[in-house]
């Protein structure tokens, strides 16, 4: 073993009164941590190769394993932290960009954590869901100015044309992940979920693959900066299209798929020769200008027939205020914000950590300013960055969100133990890579099943905690600040937010 | 009847189904003491067969047209009228391996170093669901309802 | 309609079984000339060497007639067949009529015309009382050695039997190796391995000449060489015929050595069916007919005779020789052709095979063209039946030819599509 000052960063604990010696860590980690002796007949472990994924705890019929992170104690200092300095000793021994995987885990503050709803009481009857009907349908798309209606014999009949929309069951859709950086299990699990549950999932870069277009309706179509696997096809599949400008763990930079990862299957959906690296630039070389962008949403309006609704995803930056008003001005019908805690399956640690702000502040705000200028309705936000529970999906609509993305989440659902490294294409659950012996791992029938349930859990909290402050629809929600309450806020931050202390009526 | 379907698309190759049969048919039925105590440690009548990234678990068919209860000099093998399932009756057999010999699955095994008789899945007798089928933790293992007209 | 089974052994177990499944109330009646309840054959040579006691010699509980509404005549012989009247006459006068008939009544010994083949002390080694007689004998003489004449299936069951009750055997078969019929030569050297390891006297090429006895019971024997071989008692395990005294010439059922049966395991006369060692039956591996005295086949004709016999068509896709022997507890399986045949096409056959001295594990298969013809193992015989299965199937195994002798061959080896079939079943065809 070469030396290195990289030690181990987790510990395994196997207990050997309950190890069986089964094997069955030894075959399920794909990092080949676990050893088995047959001359001693029991199962040792390489602690050095331990990502911390936990498939072999999760997995042992005896329970006789367990991870710590490792008890190395670096002297208490609370500028230069282990992390940090590993960080220097791994570049010094590399010479490279270090890269990681997920979103960022560094101690910003959380401010859903500082956020606390509202609930009727005695002056405001709260409702009962169980009783009363809760509406959490919730359309996406540009809204009209005025809506005009004509009185005629069939009763009341629309006559403003209205723009496509996106129908949701629920507030909430699956977040733009590529088939690349996760398996086509994933991918179809996904889709399945989406369909089931009467919401969307996003193709993210990586184009849509073929077995995949019976989901269609369930689907939007992304149309990154590599414009990989974008055709006609693609455009017309899909309910809605996506414009890539950003993504919350790594805004201002493009993506990058190595070539080992780029098999036969991936090749044909992203239409890009087999083994060759899959960059996506930063910018998208066709625009340079806040009119190139609406160059590029008309033309794919014009090329889908305006039959869909076209949205841009950015990340939140410092200025997300008159970007969304641009785009919201060049005609887009959606624009997806992704805070800093948004994830990714390979980037750059540096950027991940320390560009983009939270999407709780980008939410507030860009629904404010849009409101200020008068065109909050011609165009529907879409918020993601690490939306944790039913909780943050409700703040987050509470501070101006119309529906949100999530991604993380999903993936926690499919079994993802945030280990942060799917850039090695290793991933033990089968999610985060394309090597046939663990996407096995990954069954779409449980996959799909596990994000079904997911999503039906957060909505009924939501129906439950909208009845709560006496909400029966979750429109009534969104952009309702009155509802928030801050704690531990300072008047800055409290008025970023637009949003009242705790303990202030 | 029912019987036990193999998905090899979702067999992870993990081997938790023999473990678990090992352990359905050990004496103790208790995992740890099953593994570490017991002797002659008990046989699991399933098989995980493994080639690359292929593997799928394989176990008696429970055939309709069964060639081993045709081969079964002593009539050993039988079938049981309830779950329609092929049962051995290990104090019967004699190991005289004709149904090795005819079973075109490979699905018995010899119990050498335990009753010296013909081993193999009996749909874990009298449980609800098959050892395997239960602990299958990505559901390659599946027990369904068969229509009548089965294996071969 | 009126069922008559003549025998009570495989054949005649599998057609109540395969009749009963179709028919639950015609009567059938079983007529056998032994006087036991069904017993499993090949167990006589356990019960003789006192592995197993007689409660474990039944092939079927003991309420398998009554649940199948059997009647049973036992210790009957049938003494002559009339298909023209479709009667049967019985020994001791008596006669039964039918509507349908199965004969399945086996083979019998076939024992040369040695001189003092008539001494006491001379046995044939095919009934349970056999077993109980040459038992009996061996105590009241308290015999110390015998002669063992004819190295095939059931002499090396004897052989091993004889072994057990402490008996110093001595056996002769007249080819050039023993268990000729189902192992080649290396296979059958690696046996004679064992058996010499066990204090056999072996003698190939040759058979006995003579038995000279002394005050009417079996003194020593003398070999058609010359050669004086001491022994007790002797056992002529030479082979069995089919038992065929009971069809008289004019009957209309055509025979060859054995009972001629078509697919549907009818002979040649109507109503009149056969299965088990008694017929010649077709034999896919060969293409032609002839007798394959095996106990699976035996059972399979029994029970397919009998689904016809109930009036539900099925026929029969024909057997091949398939052996699982233990020689001395080294397990063997030996499934089809044993070498590949001299019938003038040499190069449409292939042998691949793989021998260990060391272990004493030897495996062999022929193919022929691109399918597999004959498998053999010995002392490794661990999923053989999956090797009996591509036989069986004649399927195409030039895809996985080579991984065929590796030891992870199993049915992950097989073309998808082949191994979906044989996996999913639910009346999924191929």
């Amino acid at each position: 073993m070469t030396f290195t000052m990289l030690t181990p960063e987790f510990r395994i604990e196997r207990d050997q009164e309950r190890c069986i010696a089964c094997q069955v860590c030894v075959r399920q980690c794909a990092n080949d941590v676990h050893v088995y002796d047959a001359d001693e007949d029991w199962v040792y472990s390489d602690y050095a190769r331990c990502v911390g994924c936990h498939r072999c705890v999760t997995l042992c019929p005896t329970g006789a394993l367990t991870i710590r992170e490792s008890p190395l104690d670096f002297r208490s200092n609370a500028n230069w932290t282990a992390p940090r300095i590993r960080g220097i000793y791994k570049q010094a021994e590399t010479g490279g960009i270090l890269l990681t995987g997920m979103g960022c885990d560094q101690p910003y503050p959380i401010y859903f954590d500082h956020l606390l709803l509202n609930a009727s009481q005695v002056t405001n009857p709260s409702i009962d869901p169980l009783r009363e009907p809760m509406e959490l349908r919730t359309y996406i798309g540009r809204k009209p100015d005025r809506v005009e209606v004509a009185q005629g014999d069939g009763g009341v009949q629309l006559k403003t044309r209205i723009a496509p929309q996106l129908m949701l069951e629920t507030p909430i859709m699956f977040s733009a992940m590529s088939y690349g950086s996760i398996s086509y299990n994933a991918c179809l699990s996904l889709a399945r979920a989406a369909k089931q549950s009467g919401i969307l999932y996003n193709t993210g870069e990586g184009g849509l693959h073929r077995s995949l277009y019976e989901y269609g309706p369930y689907t939007i179509a992304q149309v990154a900066s590599g414009r990989f696997g974008v055709h006609s096809e693609y455009l017309e599949t899909a309910a809605a299209l996506e414009i890539k400008i950003g993504q919350g763990a790594k805004p201002g930079i493009g993506g990058h798929l190595p070539g080992e990862k780029v098999s036969a299957d991936i090749s044909r959906t992203r239409m890009i020769p087999e083994g060759t690296d899959a960059l996506s630039p930063a910018p998208h070389h066709d625009i340079y200008s806040i009119e190139d962008l609406g160059q590029l949403i008309f033309a794919l309006k014009e090329a889908t027939n305006y039959e869909k609704p076209v949205g841009v995803k950015i990340a939140a930056v410092h200025n997300i205020a008159p970007i969304a008003s641009g785009i919201t001005r060049a005609g887009a019908d959606y624009i997806a914000i992704d805070g800093i805690r948004g994830g990714t399956g390979a980037a750059p640690t540096i950027i991940r950590d320390n560009v983009g702000i939270p999407i709780e502040l980008a939410i507030a705000a860009v629904d404010m300013r849009l409101r200020q200028e008068g065109i909050r309705n011609q165009i529907s936000l879409i918020g993601a960055g690490s939306v944790r529970n039913s909780a943050d999906v409700m703040k987050l609509i509470a501070l101006g969100a119309d529906a949100v993305y999530i991604g993380t989440s999903a993936l926690v659902a499919l079994g993802c133990h945030l280990c942060q490294k799917c850039y090695t294409g290793k991933c033990n659950w089968g999610i985060a890579t394309q090597d046939p012996y663990l996407t096995k791992r990954l069954n779409p029938n449980i996959g799909s099943r596990r994000l079904a349930n997911l999503i039906r859990a957060w909505s009924l909290e939501i129906k439950e905690m909208l009845g709560g402050m006496g909400i029966n629809a979750i429109e009534s929600l969104r952009s309702n600040r009155d509802h928030l309450r801050g704690v531990g806020l300072n008047q800055v931050e409290l008025d970023a937010l637009g949003v009242k202390a705790a303990g202030i009526a | 009847m029912k019987q036990i379907y193999v998905n090899e698309e979702y067999c992870i190759g993990c081997r938790l189904c023999e473990i678990h049969c090992a352990v359905q048919h050990s004496r103790s039925k208790k995992i740890i003491k099953a593994f570490k105590e017991e002797a002659p440690r008990a046989l699991a009548r399933v098989l995980v067969e493994e080639e690359g990234p292929l593997s799928f678990a394989m176990q008696c068919r429970h055939c309709e047209d069964a060639l081993c209860i045709e081969a079964c000099i002593v009539g050993a093998m039988h079938r049981d009228e309830e779950t329609g399932a092929v049962l051995c009756d290990e104090d019967r057999c004699v190991g005289c391996w004709m149904c090795v010999m005819v079973c075109p699955f490979g699905a018995i095994q010899r119990n050498l170093a335990g009753t010296k008789a013909a081993s193999k899945c009996d749909l874990c007798h009298g449980e609800q669901i098959p050892a395997c089928v239960a602990h299958c933790p990505n559901e390659a293992l599946t027990f369904v309802e068969v229509k009548a007209g089965g294996a071969r | 309609m009126r069922h008559v089974i003549v025998g009570n052994s495989a054949a005649a177990i599998g057609c109540v079984e395969g009749l009963r499944r179709y028919d639950k109330d015609s009567p059938i009646t079983i007529i056998s000339d032994e006087p036991h309840h069904t017993y499993s054959r090949p167990m006589i040579s356990y019960l003789l060497g006192g592995l197993v006691d007689e409660s474990r010699m039944a092939y079927r509980p003991r309420d398998f007639y009554e649940k199948h509404k059997v009647e049973t005549l036992l210790g009957v012989e049938v003494t002559r067949v009339s298909p023209r009247e479709r009667v049967i006459f019985l020994a001791g006068g008596g006669s039964m009529a039918y509507d349908r008939l199965l004969i399945a009544t086996g083979g019998k010994p076939f024992v040369p015309p040695v001189p003092g083949a008539n001494l006491k002390g001379v046995f044939t080694f095919v009934k349970w009382d056999e077993a109980r007689q040459i038992a009996r004998y061996i105590d009241e003489h308290q015999a110390k050695s015998a002669l063992v004449i004819g190295a095939g299936l059931i002499g090396l069951k004897t052989i091993e039997a004889l072994l057990a009750r402490g008996i110093k055997v001595t056996v002769v078969e007249l080819a050039d190796r023993i268990l000729s019929t189902i192992f080649d030569p290396t296979a059958a050297r690696l046996a004679e391995i064992i058996l010499r390891r066990e204090g056999v006297e072996l003698r190939t090429k040759t058979t006995v000449g003579e038995i000279i006895g002394r005050g009417g019971r079996v003194d020593h024997a003398v070999l058609r060489d010359g050669e004086r071989v001491n022994c007790d008692m002797v056992v002529f395990a030479i082979g069995v015929r089919p038992n065929t005294g009971l069809v008289p010439t004019d009957s209309g059922i055509q025979i060859e050595r054995g009972i001629r049966v078509d697919a549907h395991m009818r002979t040649t006369a109507p109503g009149v069916y056969a299965a088990g060692d008694c017929v010649e039956a077709y034999d896919m591996l060969a293409d032609s007919y002839h007798q394959l005295a095996i106990w699976p086949l035996a059972y399979r004709q029994g029970n397919i005779a009998g689904t016809n016999m109930a009036g539900v068509e099925r026929a029969y896709e024909g057997g091949f020789p398939m052996n699982s022997i233990s020689v001395c507890d080294v397990p063997t399986i030996s499934v089809g052709l044993v070498e590949p045949p001299d019938d003038g096409d040499p190069a449409r056959y292939e042998v691949l095979d793989d021998y260990d001295r060391e272990t004493l594990t030897y495996k062999k298969l022929i193919l022929r063209g691109h399918r597999l013809v004959g498998a053999l193992f010995f002392n490794d015989i661990d999923r053989a039946g999956i090797y009996t299965g591509l036989i069986r199937d004649q399927a195409d195994i030039t895809q996985f030819k080579d991984h065929l002798l590796s030891g992870s061959f199993g049915l992950i080896s097989l073309p998808k599509d082949y191994r979906k079939h044989l996996v999913t079943g639910s009346g999924i065809e191929v």
